[in-house]
Order: C-alpha cells, then sequence, then structure tokens
C-alpha cells in the first residue's frame, strides 16, 4: 500500500502499523511523535493501529530550541 | 473547546491605563473585563532568551501586571540575533536584568519579578506556584522535561514553544483539560540526534514566530477568549510558510498524567535526557584531551590525523588548523569510516565535545583504539589557545 508520508509517497507492506512505519523510516523511536491524517497516534498504541491506503502520516521530531 | 479564564479581574484600570490600553478596550472580546484580568494575571517565563524576548515584551505591552523571569543566564554578542529583549549595551550583564529593563521601558505599570536562578528540582516548585501560567522558552530538554512535570503536578497550564533552524512548534499543555508533553513527546530523541540551536542554528525571527503564537495563547488562557492550543500541536514551517494543526489527545498510557502514572514526583532529568549517550561517555573516558594537549601535540610534530566532525557551514566559520572535515553523520554510518588513516592516532573534535564525543564511541568500536577526542571542541581552542579566532 502506498502512504503519504511527510508528504513523499511512501511504500509499505499491506496491514503495516504505526510501530512498523516508526521502525522503517525514524532515525529513533525516542523523541519521535507519529500523527495519523491530522491527529497524533499516541506511543502506546502504535502497534495496534494499522495504517490504510492514502493516509497521510507525519513523523514529527522533538527539538529543544528556545 | 473554549475554557474559563485564568485569571479574576483586577477591581479597576487607572485613567493613565485606559489610555495605554484603549486598542485592547475597544475590542468587544478583550474590553475592560479582559484587560483587567491581563491586570491581575502573574504569568512566568522560563527564559529571557529567544522565545522569551518577544513573549515578555509583548506580554509587557499587552499589560499583564506581574511577570516573573527565571533565567541565571548573561547576555552574549552571540544572542543578538535573535533575543531582541536585550541590545549591545547588555552584553555580559544578567540576562533577567537586562529583560526587566526592557520591559519597564515597554510598559512601567508591569510588576517585574526576577528569579536569577536556574530552574531545578529544588526551586520549580516554589517558583511556579506563584504564578497563573508559564511559558517555556527553555533551550534544553532536560528543562523542558522538568517545567512539564511541575506544571501538571501542580495542575497548572503553561504555553510551549521550540524552535530549530526554520521549524517551530507550539501548544498548551494542561493535563486537566487535555495533553501534556508526555503524551506527545513520551521522552526526549537520543542524545546528539537533534542539536540544540547553538550546534545547529535557528533563524533569528522564527523566534518571533513561535512567541507570538506563545504570546497570543497566553493572553487568550488569561482572559478566557477564543480557542486555546490545548490538544492542538501548531507546526510552523519557515521555509513553506506554512502553519498547520495536528490533534493531540491525552494519552491514557502517559506516565505522568495518564490513568496510571508511573512518575509522581520529578525525577533526575539529566540522566533521564542524558546529554551525553552512554556509549559516548564510556568512549571518551580516559580518550579525552584538552585544547592545549592538541598544541602541545602538534607542536612536538606527533602523527596525528585531525578530524573536525561539525557540519561544512561550521566549518567555513572557523577550523582548528591541520584538520579535515569529516561529519559526524558520515562517521555514524561508517561511510567514512574507510578514509581514516590506520597508522596515526585519530583526534576528534567538534563545537563543544558533545558530537565529537558520539563519533568518538563509533571510531573506537570500528577499531580505532587509541583514538581521542578534544574536550569542549574549538570553542576550547579558540578559549585555550587562539582566542584570535572567532567562536559562534
Amino acid at each position: 500500500m502506498t502512504l503519504t508520508l511527510n508528504g513523499e509517497p511512501v511504500d509499505l507492506p499491506d496491514g503495516a502499523t504505526v510501530a512498523d512505519l516508526v521502525a522503517t523510516c525514524a532515525p529513533s523511536v525516542r523523541g519521535v511523535a507519529a500523527a495519523v491524517d491530522g491527529a497524533v497516534v499516541p506511543r502506546g498504541t502504535w502497534d495496534r493501529v494499522a495504517l490504510c491506503e492514502g493516509q497521510r502520516v507525519e513523523l514529527l521530531t522533538a527539538v529543544q530550541g528556545g | 473547546m473554549s475554557l474559563p479564564p485564568l485569571v479574576e479581574p483586577a477591581p479597576d484600570l487607572s485613567v493613565d491605563e485606559v489610555r495605554r490600553y484603549s486598542r485592547h478596550l475597544i475590542i468587544p472580546d478583550v474590553a475592560m473585563d479582559g484587560q483587567k484580568r491581563l491586570k491581575n494575571a502573574k504569568v512566568l517565563c522560563v527564559g529571557a532568551g529567544g522565545l522569551g524576548s518577544p513573549t515578555l515584551m509583548y506580554l509587557a505591552a499587552a499589560g499583564v501586571g506581574t511577570l516573573g523571569i527565571v533565567e541565571f543566564d548573561t547576555v552574549d554578542e552571540s544572542n543578538l540575533q535573535r533575543q531582541i529583549i536585550h541590545g549591545q549595551s547588555d552584553i555580559g550583564r544578567p540576562k533577567a536584568e537586562s529583560a526587566r529593563d526592557s520591559i519597564k521601558e515597554i510598559n512601567p505599570y508591569v510588576n517585574v519579578v526576577i528569579h536569577d536562578e536556574a530552574l531545578s528540582n529544588d526551586n520549580v516548585f516554589r517558583i511556579f506556584e506563584q504564578y497563573d501560567l508559564i511559558v517555556d522558552g527553555t533551550d534544553n530538554f532536560a528543562t523542558r522535561y522538568l517545567v512539564n512535570d511541575a506544571a501538571v503536578l501542580l495542575g497548572k497550564p503553561y504555553v510551549w514553544g521550540s524552535i530549530y533552524r526554520f521549524d517551530g512548534q507550539a501548544s498548551v499543555f494542561w493535563a486537566e483539560n487535555g495533553p501534556c508533553y508526555r503524551c506527545l513527546y513520551p521522552e526526549p530523541p537520543p542524545p546528539g540526534m537533534v542539536p540544540s540551536c547553538a550546534e545547529g542554528g535557528v533563524l533569528g525571527v522564527l523566534c518571533a514566530s513561535i512567541g507570538s503564537i506563545q504570546t497570543t495563547e497566553a493572553i487568550k488562557l488569561l482572559t478566557g477568549i477564543g480557542e486555546p492550543l490545548v490538544g492542538r500541536l501548531m507546526v510552523y514551517d519557515a521555509l513553506e510558510m506554512t502553519y498547520r494543526t495536528i490533534k493531540v489527545r491525552k494519552d491514557p498510557n502517559c506516565a505522568l498524567c495518564g490513568e496510571n502514572p508511573t512518575i509522581t514526583g520529578l525525577i533526575d532529568y539529566d540522566d533521564f535526557c542524558g546529554t551525553v549517550s552512554d556509549e559516548a561517555s564510556a568512549a571518551t573516558l580516559g580518550s579525552t584531551i584538552t585544547a592545549n594537549e592538541l598544541k602541545d601535540w602538534i607542536e612536538a610534530g606527533k602523527s596525528i590525523e585531525l578530524v573536525d566532525v561539525r557540519e561544512p557551514a561550521e566549518w567555513e566559520i572557523v577550523r582548528i588548523p591541520g584538520a579535515r572535515l569529516v561529519p559526524k553523520g558520515e562517521i555514524l554510518s561508517g561511510a567514512a569510516l574507510s578514509s581514516l588513516p590506520q597508522d596515526r592516532q585519530v583526534v576528534l573534535y567538534c563545537k563543544s565535545g558533545v558530537r565529537s564525543a558520539e563519533a568518538l564511541a563509533a571510531v573506537k568500536a570500528a577499531g580505532f583504539r587509541d583514538a581521542v577526542h578534544v574536550q569542549g571542541g574549538v570553542v576550547s581552542w579558540v578559549r585555550q589557545v587562539d582566542p584570535s579566532l572567532p567562536i559562534y
């Protein structure tokens, strides 16, 4: 299936979860937030939330500057 | 979700105050009632730096009655590119005093309270308790988690913002009405993965973009108008010029504000955020030299390979003579390891010694057992060896 990750198309196996996507595409699990179709998915549910064709996923990284 | 005002109105405004705040008073949503609430409000800014500068200045101009400032640092020339509450003549002064003077010039009716100390587990409750609302403008993860945890434990709302290069994020965290920072980011990125502004840079005016969102949210919360950013994350991209909001729900499993919290008091935040990873910390033991030692090695003609692990833009600003540039990422990925010599001792440095420690761990793991890194990086080299060079 094809989704949009931070504005770019990305191919993932059918049935992939948010946890799978983060493991594949993020440099680290720590300090990362994942949003699907405009809503953040809580960390504790990443492995239970299956992704679907065409969804918009955003991976956000915490920054510390101020 | 609109929320009731955080603050009760002050009894009245003086004739001078009515003149000063007239452009607020004629907005029906603010009016006398809202302005009296601002007058009665006590807001604490943690940090008088990039985000604290515009926030303090606009909160002062808006008529917030009491502004607290937590800040232990002094004004440095490199602050002035973005920390507009300070000026040229303030270099070397405590930031809190410099900020107070600017606030008094903007609005003499503001009562400024200076907390000239670093926020810590020992003082955070005592300081936070005195305020209705907290604005987080700190520059490191350890203090950010301290601010969050203390605010949640005290039941206080706070306005959060963070910036890096061209990107900013902002939200309002208030566990009683929505998520906290840990619901969004349960823990910080691994040490060394996300540079600070001192390491990676920041577009100065980004502070105004995010600071103005924080100030707007503060005013809305204090006066009870509009839809606050509770449960929403604002994401700003200056290069694309886009503002997007992303919904953030309270995480029932949040370690702090969830249904079965495992964090019920303040923790060791330096340890939690790890300024240097365990691997890097172990790698540097017995494998760290000072800038002066490096100078002695170079003058003695010792056979070394001096490697600068910073980014090209930093290399252009200043470098140690005789070095060559191999950015840290190329070392960590393994791509550049084959270019390191086997017959000479490898000496790594970065800006301040954090990134070179991460690189040192990778280099040693790859078999360069005698590799070392330079404590304090090029900044120490400039301070100890060649003060004629620039520091950034």
